[in-house]
C-alpha cells in the first residue's frame, strides 16, 4: 500500500509542476505583462517588492522558477511560521492580492472550506443516489426502471449546472418559497436553529452538483454490474442457489465499487468547474465565486493562484482516489 | 452512397435520435431562417416596451430594454451553433492528430497519453477564464470585439476539448492495428502515412462521429456557461447564456425571461446528445446483434 502510495506521490508531483508551467506560460503569452501592470492602489514599496519576488524583467526561466518558488516554498514556509510560531518566512514576499492588498492565499484558506463541503457533499450524496438506481437498473435492463433511470440520467449528466440551478430556484425559491435563493454568507453555525438554518442555504447548491454526480455515477456503475454479472462466478453464485440481492449485492457490487472511483475521479474537474458555477448562481462566498470576482477586478495574482489551487485540488482528489482504488482492488495495489 | 444509406438506414430505427434530429432542424431554421421573417434587430431598443410580456407585437415578450426577445433568442441560438460547428474541426483535428500518432506509432504512445492524461487533470474552466481574460482585449483589437471573442472562445474550447476524441480513436487504432488487412498491407509494403490514411482512418470513422456529436453539446455548453459567467461574448452581443445572465437579476419578477433561453440551451444540448447516443448505437456493430 506503501509503496502504491509513493509511486503515485511519485506521479502527482511531474503532474503539478506541468500544470504550473501551462499556467505560467499562457500568462507568458499575454501581450503586455499581465502581472507586472499593478493597480495604483499598490502602495509603491509593494510593488517594488512584489515585482523582486516576481522577477519583472527577467528571462522567463528564471521567471518560472521565481513563481514555482511562490508556491512550493514560500508559502509553505509561511503556513508552517504560523503553525509553529517560527520565522522561516520572514522577509519573503509573498503574492498580494490587488484588490484587497491581503496575502491571496489567506484570502484562499478563508474560502476554500465553502468550496469543498459543497464539493465534498455533492460528491457522497451523488454516491448515495447513485448506489441504490444502479442495483435496481443492472436487475432488469432494459426494463422500466432501468428505462426511466437512463432517460433520467441523460438529462442530469447534459444539462449544464447553471441551468439546472435555475430551475431549482425558479420552482422552489421563487415558486413554491420553501429554500432561500441568496447564500446568507454571514451565517455562523452555534445551534441546532441556524445549523438547520445552514443546512436548507446549501440544499440548492448541493443538490445541483448532486444531480450530475448521481447521474454520472449510477450510468458508470450500472455498466460495470453489467459487465460483471456475465462473470463465471456470478453464475456460480446462482448456481448454488443464492439469492439475486445477495447475487447483485455481495458478488457483483463489491466488484463494481472499483470502477466507481475512477468515475469520481474522472469527472473530477467536471465538479469543481460546476462548483464555479453553482457558487456565482446561489452567492455561495467559496473559491468559485472569489476566481470570478478577481477576473472582473482584473486581480491578476489571485486568479493565477487560484487556478493553481483547483488544479492542486484535483491533483490530490485525484491521488486520493487512486489510493481508494488500490485499498478496494489488490491487482492494482500489488501490480 | 452506399455507406451513407445504410448509415441512415440504422439510424432510422433510433427513435431517441430521429426525435433529436427534428428537433435539431427545427432549431437550425428557427436560428436561420426566422431573421428573414421576424425583421426586428436583436439590438433594436425600444425603451417604451420594456418589460413586456407575450403579445402579438412581440410573440416572446421583451427585455428590461425594450428588445425583442424572440428576435434575440435567434440571434443567440445562432451564434452558439455556430461556435459548435467552428469547435468541432478543432477538437477534430487535434484529437485526432494525437489519437492516431498515439495508437499507431508505439513510440509516441507514452508521451501523448501522458499529455492526454495531463489535459485531462487541468482546472478547464479556471483556466478557459484565464485564457478569456488575459486574451480578450488584445484580439479585440485585431479582429473586432465579436470576431475577436469569437476566434477566442473558439481557439479555448477546442484547445481544452480534444481528450476524448484522442483516447477513443488511440483505442480503436491499437485495435484496428491487429487486424489482418493492416498486416497484409504492411506487408505489400504500405508507408506509414498512406497506411493512416487509406486503411485506419475510414475504418476508426464511426467512433470519431459519435465522439465529435457528443463533443459539439460540449461546447454549447461551456459557451453558455461563459457568456453566464459574464465572461463570453461583449455584453451588447445577444449569446444564449448572456441572455441567461442578464435575465439573473430579474428573475423574481420576470422568469419567463430566463426560462427561455434556458430552455432553448436544454433543447439544444438535449438534442444533440440523442443524436449523438443514436449513432453511438447506429455505428456500434455489437450493439447490432442484441
Amino acid at each position: 500500500m506503501l509503496n502504491l502510495a509513493l509511486r503515485r506521490l511519485a506521479m502527482a508531483v511531474p503532474t503539478l509542476l506541468c500544470i504550473s508551467l501551462v499556467i505560467f506560460l499562457l500568462l507568458e503569452a499575454a501581450p503586455g505583462d499581465p502581472l507586472g501592470e499593478m493597480p495604483l492602489t499598490v502602495p509603491p514599496e509593494v510593488k517594488e517588492r512584489m515585482r523582486a519576488a516576481l522577477g519583472v524583467g527577467e528571462p522567463w526561466p528564471l521567471r518560472y522558477l521565481l513563481f514555482l518558488k511562490q508556491f512550493f516554498w514560500v508559502e509553505p514556509l509561511h503556513w508552517l511560521d504560523r503553525l509553529l510560531g517560527t520565522d522561516f518566512g520572514a522577509g519573503q514576499q509573498r503574492l498580494i492580492s490587488y484588490q484587497s492588498r491581503a496575502p491571496v492565499f489567506d484570502v484562499i484558506a478563508e474560502r476554500l472550506p465553502q468550496t469543498l463541503a459543497v464539493v465534498g457533499l455533492s460528491y457522497l450524496l451523488g454516491v448515495l443516489v447513485a448506489l441504490p438506481v444502479a442495483i435496481l437498473s443492472a436487475r432488469h435492463p432494459q426494463g422500466w426502471f432501468d428505462r426511466i433511470a437512463g432517460s433520467l440520467a441523460m438529462l442530469g449528466y447534459s444539462l449544464p449546472t447553471f441551468l439546472t440551478g435555475l430551475v431549482l430556484i425558479w420552482v422552489l425559491a421563487i415558486w413554491l418559497k420553501w429554500l432561500p435563493s441568496v447564500y446568507d454568507t454571514t451565517l455562523r453555525v452555534t445551534d441546532w436553529a441556524s445549523l438547520l438554518r445552514q443546512l436548507r442555504q446549501m440544499a440548492m447548491p448541493v443538490a445541483v452538483l448532486t444531480l450530475y454526480n448521481a447521474a454520472q455515477i449510477s450510468r458508470y456503475l450500472r455498466a460495470a454490474m453489467l459487465d460483471n454479472l456475465r462473470q463465471d462466478h456470478v453464475r456460480t453464485a446462482r448456481a448454488k442457489g443464492l439469492g439475486e440481492g445477495a447475487v447483485l449485492c455481495r458478488h457483483v457490487l463489491r466488484n463494481s465499487l472499483s470502477s466507481m472511483v475512477t468515475v469520481i475521479a474522472l469527472g473530477l474537474p467536471t465538479v469543481f468547474g460546476g462548483a464555479i458555477i453553482t457558487e456565482q448562481l446561489f452567492k455561495v462566498n467559496g473559491l468559485g465565486q472569489l476566481l470570478i470576482l478577481a477576473i472582473n477586478a482584473h486581480d491578476l495574482p489571485m486568479v493565477m493562484a487560484l487556478t493553481f489551487v483547483f488544479a492542486l485540488l484535483i491533483v490530490l482528489c485525484t491521488l486520493l482516489a487512486d489510493l481508494l482504488y488500490g485499498m478496494l482492488d489488490p491487482r492494482i495495489r500489488h501490480g | 452512397m452506399a455507406e451513407r444509406a445504410s448509415l441512415w438506414q440504422r439510424l432510422r430505427p433510433q427513435r431517441g435520435a430521429m426525435i433529436g434530429l427534428w428537433v435539431l432542424a427545427l432549431l437550425v431554421v428557427f436560428v436561420l431562417l426566422g431573421p428573414w421573417l421576424w425583421r426586428i434587430a436583436p439590438t433594436h431598443i425600444d425603451i417604451r416596451a420594456r418589460n413586456q410580456g407575450l403579445s402579438w407585437a412581440h410573440p416572446l415578450g421583451t427585455d428590461q430594454l425594450g428588445r425583442d426577445m424572440m428576435a434575440r433568442l435567434m440571434a443567440g441560438g445562432r451564434i452558439s451553433l455556430a461556435v459548435a460547428m467552428a469547435v468541432m474541426p478543432i477538437t477534430l483535428g487535434l484529437g485526432g492528430l494525437v489519437g492516431l500518432l498515439a495508437g499507431y506509432f508505439r513510440r509516441l504512445d507514452g508521451v501523448l497519453m501522458r499529455l492526454t492524461e495531463l489535459f485531462l487533470a487541468l482546472p478547464l474552466l479556471p483556466l478557459l477564464l484565464l485564457m478569456v481574460t488575459l486574451f480578450r482585449e488584445p484580439l479585440a483589437r485585431h479582429l473586432g470585439p465579436p470576431g475577436g471573442s469569437f476566434v477566442l472562445i473558439v481557439l479555448a474550447i477546442g484547445l481544452t476539448s480534444w481528450m476524448a476524441v484522442a483516447r477513443i480513436l488511440r483505442g480503436e487504432v491499437l485495435a484496428l492495428k491487429e487486424r489482418g488487412f493492416i498486416e497484409a498491407a504492411r506487408a505489400i509494403g504500405t508507408r506509414p502515412g498512406a497506411m493512416l490514411w487509406r486503411h485506419v482512418l475510414p475504418n476508426v470513422a464511426s467512433p470519431v462521429v459519435v465522439a465529435a456529436t457528443l463533443g459539439m453539446a460540449t461546447a454549447i455548453t461551456t459557451e453558455s456557461a461563459l457568456s453566464f459567467l459574464g465572461l463570453g461574448f461583449p455584453p451588447d452581443y445577444p449569446t444564449l447564456g448572456r441572455l441567461l445572465h442578464d435575465a439573473m437579476d430579474q428573475m423574481q419578477q420576470y422568469p419567463l425571461r430566463a426560462l427561455l433561453p434556458g430552455l432553448m440551451i436544454a433543447v439544444t444540448v438535449l438534442a444533440v446528445n440523442a443524436v449523438g447516443e443514436g449513432l453511438r448505437e447506429a455505428l456500434d456493430p455489437r450493439s447490432g446483434s442484441r
